[in-house]
């Protein structure tokens, strides 16, 4: 995936250009907001980290304001240290994607970006979704593993649609928590791990071989072993 | 004493603060700048208006009887001098004037008489004015009398024939009596000023004395002493109450400087000690670790220290950003009976991993008027402190109701709770139970839930569950908060 990264201090830059590349990706990075702007306007990228506050006169939401005016739709991630639930706002408003606070994990960047670039696609309205031997079906609201139906409670089956829908990328429990609950807080207590356990014990454990893993210090990830 | 010392000091100030003053506010010198001479001027004011309006009076009243009684005296005459030329005609009416003129011992009457061609028959002026036309009746205007000029008040008969009579008074004692006013006045203007001067200075020195009181206390506070009050008079006057006043918001702010360094204090422990953890473990690893994965398993612990410096971080400044009231501007209706369900969703999983049992008890319909997004986190705080408490097999209960306009979210658990002076404090940040000591948190949680609370115009209050205890958070039901705003509109 080809990356622009528009950040302008050197070690967070450097960081986070680092991990992306390691992860596999092409980054191109600009520190300023004038030479960010001439980059994504001139160039393809399939996704945008962009700081809030910019050197150079232009800051991040010009940046995707003027993007936004030219029909640009590539995905968008703020990286701000303007945490306020009014800067969130403010920044989705503009048209940003996702907006991840300072100081930040890069675990947790990486998999936000990578859902970005999923979502940015835009799978067009899927009916179905099918991780090897898992499917769900969207319009009946049933899941089947190996032709076996599995009972899901409603909520567990918006959990087991996210997952899906990320398949093969680490998804945070920040992003389970916003994607599947709507809810923008972090709860001290365990709350997502119990409700993705409670789902392996009915996807994962009657069948021979786990779909939902756990990645370290990251979140989850659903995908068959065999890929 | 004091009132002597104030004023030496302002004046020793006021030469070189001059300047200062001047370019700050070239309009006015410094000394029409005055709030005690604004006051004098109005009280010398008022008192010289009072001052004039007793003269208007007096001359209103004076004047005002002379002329009466000049009108009657001047009507009997025409009446008795009219009845005399009835009876005797011309002559007769010659003779009584004369006589009448004879007798007139205050030298005031004025008589004339004249032919139809307006010559002079008889009486004590020469000729008929020239601007007094036989018609008009009543009239004042100037006379000459053997060479004296003067005011008289005239009235003028037609007799029979043609004759024209004119009876009238000198009222020139009139014009002598305005000029006797008008003196007086002045005398009284003269006292006016002397004596609007002196009140002014004592309204003044009354000033300057009660300002001097508060302004002393207001310097001592500044310069750091927070201890210091205004001296109370014990007159219980408007000084006092202005005193009592301050003295008040002395009290809270010194109450709230209280509570910041007691935040302040909270803040160096919370935050130094994971701060310090981190240091000495990177410290610790970059010295004595042996291996790669010493220093990797160092490196994580220390990112993990961190992290959670960051969450009380973020909890401050969200604290922050709730007290600051400007969340308010995104308020709006919402029924809240869906989000405590979510909640309940989202947590009776854990609840169960945790061997408890989650009870929801809510109306159908739960209407508030705020911030959908807090009052979910407040919520969410308080159920975090129930499942982190109770012990296994206990029951956790959520339940909310409508009384009163006011809706009561309810948050019971059957845990250790807390003793009363605990739960007094408990929304105080980073303040933590005794039971809380071996728990991980950093005291943050029911501050927000107060700070959420305050916000809506509601409150939080702790009670004992026995065992355990009950987070109530109140507030104005949508309704009430409509019908509030519909209040304040009309007033």
């Amino acid at each position: 995936m080809r990356i622009l990264v528009v950040e302008d201090d050197r070690d967070v830059a450097g960081f986070v250009v680092k991990g992306l590349r390691e992860s596999g990706h092409v980054v191109e990075h600009a520190d300023n907001g004038r030479d960010g702007l001439f980059l994504a306007a001139s160039e393809a990228f399939d996704a945008i980290v962009l700081d809030r506050m910019l050197p150079g006169g232009i800051d991040g939401l010009r940046i995707l304001e003027t993007l936004r005016s030219q029909r640009n739709t590539v995905p968008v991630l703020f990286l701000s240290a303007l945490g306020q639930v009014d800067d969130r706002v403010l920044g989705l408003k503009a048209g940003g994607d996702d907006y991840l606070t300072k100081p930040f994990a890069f675990s947790e960047l990486l998999a936000r970006v990578e859902a970005l670039t999923r979502r940015g696609k835009g799978d067009g309205p899927a009916t179905k979704l099918v991780v090897a031997d898992l499917e769900i079906d969207l319009l009946s609201r049933s899941v089947r593993r190996a032709g076996q139906k599995i009972d899901l409670q409603p909520r567990e089956f918006l959990l087991l649609e996210y997952l899906m829908r990320h398949a093969g990328q680490v998804v945070t429990r920040t992003m389970l928590l916003e994607g599947v609950w709507d809810y923008h807080f972090d709860p001290q207590t365990n709350v997502i791990d119990v409700h993705v356990s409670r789902l392996r014990q009915k996807v994962d454990k009657p069948f021979s071989g786990p779909l939902i893993h756990t990645v370290r210090n990251a979140g989850y990830m659903l995908r068959s072993d065999a890929a | 004493m004091m009132d002597g010392a104030t004023l030496g000091h302002a004046g020793a100030q006021s030469a070189p603060g001059l300047q200062v003053a001047g370019a700050r506010s070239p309009q006015h010198p410094r000394f029409l700048r005055s709030a005690a001479l604004r006051f004098a001027a109005m009280y010398a004011l008022l008192f010289g208006l009072s001052a004039l309006a007793l003269a208007l009076f007096l001359w209103w009243e004076t004047a005002g009887l002379l002329d009466r009684r000049i009108d009657n005296a001047i009507a009997a005459d025409v009446e008795s001098l009219a009845q005399r030329w009835q009876e005797g005609g011309l002559p007769a009416l010659i003779i009584t004037i004369e006589n009448r003129l004879a007798e007139n011992v205050d030298d005031n009457a004025i008589y004339l008489l004249v032919d139809p061609e307006l010559r002079r028959v008889s009486g004590n002026l020469s000729s008929w004015p020239t601007d007094l036309t036989v018609h008009r009746v009543w009239a004042e205007l100037p006379i000459e009398r053997a060479g004296i000029r003067s005011l008289a008040r005239v009235r003028t008969f037609t007799l029979p024939g043609g004759f024209h009579l004119l009876v009238g008074r000198d009222v020139q004692v009139r014009a002598q009596l305005r000029d006797l006013l008008t003196g007086a006045l002045l005398w009284a203007l003269l006292v006016v000023l002397v004596l609007g001067v002196a009140g002014a200075v004592v309204i003044r020195g009354l000033f300057r004395r009660a300002m001097a009181n508060i302004s002393a206390t207001a310097a001592a506070i500044s310069a750091g002493d927070l201890s210091r009050r205004v001296r109370i008079s014990g007159r219980g006057d408007e000084f006092d109450r202005l005193s009592e006043t301050i003295n008040e918001m002395l009290e809270r702010i010194s109450k709230l400087m209280d509570g910041v360094r007691q935040v302040s204090n909270a803040i160096a422990h919370d935050l130094r000690t994971p701060i310090t953890r981190a240091r000495a473990r990177l410290e610790d690893a970059a010295l004595h670790a042996e291996s790669e994965a010493d220093l990797r398993a160092a490196i994580e612990r220390a990112t993990t220290d961190l992290d959670g410096v960051v969450a009380v971080f973020q909890a401050l400044l969200r604290i922050a950003e709730i007290e600051a009231g400007t969340r308010r501007a995104a308020f709006a209706s919402f029924d809240a009976a869906p989000v405590l369900a979510g909640l309940v969703d989202l947590y009776s999983a854990a609840a169960e991993e945790g061997g408890l049992t989650l009870m929801f008890v809510c109306p159908d319909r739960l209407p508030l008027f705020g911030d959908r997004d807090l009052v979910q986190q407040a919520i969410a705080n308080l159920l975090d402190n129930a499942l982190k408490f109770s012990p296994e097999g206990s029951i956790v209960r959520l339940s909310a109701a409508i009384a009163g306009g006011t809706v009561t979210i309810t948050v019971a658990d059957q845990g250790p709770g807390m003793s009363e002076v605990d739960r007094a404090r408990a929304t105080e940040r980073f303040f933590r139970g005794e039971a809380a000591r071996s728990t991980p948190g950093a005291g943050l949680g029911l501050a927000l839930v107060q700070a959420v609370a305050l916000l809506h115009g509601g409150s939080v209050q702790l009670s004992e569950n026995a065992p355990g205890l009950a987070a109530m958070l109140h507030l104005p039901g949508a309704a009430e908060v409509a019908r509030g705003i519909v209040a304040t509109a009309d007033a």
